[in-house]
């Protein structure tokens, strides 16, 4: 056995120092370089941060695990777009935070759903998904009416964000609260979804 | 496009990596040597008498290390992967992908041929047509409409031969080409507590249910404030989209709840439009949901 072999092999604080830099060397070629490219910080055409209504909309989509069973992300392969829409890009995904593309398909991808259905169908759909789908296995969601948007939360949502870089103006900010007062949970979810990819879809 | 500096920032560390990997290889190569000690082992011991042995990889398998090590300088010459440098091949991702679109565009453009020259009652009767458009239903429809066409409460039955907005194949078209806006209105202003019984009543006797035949008749007096879209017999209006009252084919339900909420609350039916599909899908569609009713 060679000596720094041996040297490595019996001292923990240098061998956790060069296991350390193993296992980060792929992040620092794949992800690294990419947090500082334009193509992924500048927002496609036409995509805005979301209204106080859509962003209240997609925290109650995350809070309720939907990425748990619908992805995000319209893959650059043939059968997807024919089903979805337009693929996705990097540019689309500027203003999430984070990102919902995921990875795991029990439902269908939602990166195109806005304007794909009426609200009044989403509206049934959220309640009892069985109502105008038989076959489906996704679960209702009856509570989201009975719950209001918070919209003093909001609109420090909203002013985070401002101050994280998102243009939004000082009215829109100032406005929130309003722009979200006495609208139930169910009307922000689907004001979320008729939202979702409309930039890409051209619905 | 990557600038110079994480571009090298790429090259110089995923080159490094590799070569790295391979001089380790070979540097633990050395281990074998057995320096350390005559009886072959590491010189550790376990247990009292428990020692490693210092016996070197199997051949067959140290090759396995350097065929990855080849595979990844073959691969990063051929493919991207190096900063900016596009590879051999010059493949992109959107290449693939529009050469995949091309190819299927081709194959779908010979089945398309065959149709383009049929009307929708051609159409209806070939199943190769049927069948591909009983395909794109399940994709496009299905979800309001049900796999079997069927609808759902709020959303038409197109298995049914009643038409809300015409059945003729040009009908069915204008909606695909278009969408629709169906608008009931509330009409607990207009009509009042009582009044909203009593067109209850008579909304259940027009269409052949058991009714108070008293509050039926009153109703019947008010029904000029929805002769305007349904018609004074209530024979409905495709035009507007106001459904035949006097049949027994509900799109929200014909008990008297449903009745009064409507009454109540109106409705708002929405139809998008399916203008992002090609001429031709519609086309196909159009045919489809036409045999649907078996017409």
């Amino acid at each position: 056995m060679s000596k720094g072999h041996k040297r490595l092999e019996k001292n923990i604080i240098l061998m956790s120092v060069f296991i350390v830099i193993a296992v980060s060397l792929g992040g620092l070629v794949e992800i690294l370089p990419l947090i500082f490219q334009d193509q992924v910080r500048t927002p496609s055409e036409g995509v805005k941060p979301y209204p106080p209504l859509q962003l209240a909309g997609r925290d109650i989509y995350v809070r309720e695990g939907c990425y748990n069973c619908h992805s995000q992300m319209v893959r650059p392969f043939r059968s997807e777009t024919e089903r979805y829409g337009p693929f996705s890009v990097a540019g689309e995904s500027v203003y999430d935070r984070p990102f919902q593309w995921g990875s795991k398909r029990t439902g269908p991808d939602l990166a195109r759903v806005g304007g794909r259905y009426s609200d009044d169908w989403h509206l049934i759909h959220l309640i009892n998904p069985r109502d105008v789908v038989p076959e489906s296995n996704m679960p209702g969601y009856p509570w989201l009416l009975e719950a209001t948007v918070d919209g003093e939360l909001i609109q420090h949502k909203l002013s985070s964000l401002q101050t994280l870089g998102d243009p939004y103006t000082d009215e829109e900010v100032a406005g929130a609260a309003d722009a979200v007062a006495g609208k139930t949970e169910m009307e922000a979810l689907i004001a979320y979804l008729q939202g979702l990819g409309l930039t890409r879809s051209g619905r | 496009m990557l600038n110079s500096f994480w571009n090298w920032f790429v090259i110089i560390i995923s080159v490094g990596s590799i070569l790295a990997c391979w001089w380790l290889l070979h540097w633990t190569k050395g281990v074998s040597d057995r320096s350390d000690d005559d009886d072959g082992s590491t010189g550790h011991v376990w247990d009292e008498d428990l020692r490693e042995l210092n016996t070197p990889l199997p051949r067959w398998w140290l090759h396995l290390f350097n065929i990855t090590i080849v595979f990844a300088l073959v691969y990063l010459a051929l493919f991207p992967g190096l900063g900016n440098f596009a590879g051999i091949k010059s493949w992109t991702q959107v290449d693939q992908y529009n050469a995949e679109v091309a190819a299927a565009e081709q194959v779908q453009e010979q089945i398309f041929a065959r149709f383009a020259d049929m009307d929708g009652n051609a159409l209806m009767a070939d199943a190769e047509a049927m069948e591909t458009a009983g395909r794109l239903f399940g994709n496009n429809c299905a979800m309001c409409h049900g796999s079997d066409g069927r609808g759902a409460k709020g959303f038409p039955n197109l298995a049914d031969n009643d038409w809300q907005w015409g059945g003729s194949h040009e009908d069915i078209l204008t909606t695909l080409n278009a969408g629709r806006m169906a608008v009931m209105p509330p009409h607990d202003a207009i009509l009042g507590e009582d009044g909203i019984r009593e067109m209850v009543a008579y909304v259940q006797q027009l269409s052949g249910q058991k009714a108070d035949a008293e509050l039926a008749a009153a109703g019947k007096s008010r029904f000029m404030v929805c002769a305007a879209c349904h018609g004074a017999e209530g024979k409905g209006n495709q035009l507007l989209g106001a459904p035949n009252l006097t049949d027994d084919i509900w799109l929200y339900g014909g008990n008297p709840g449903d009745i009064e909420y409507t009454l109540l609350n109106g409705r708002n039916g929405v139809m998008p439009a399916f203008n992002q599909l090609s001429e031709m899908h519609r086309k196909l569609l159009a045919a489809y949901v036409k045999s649907l009713s078996g017409s």
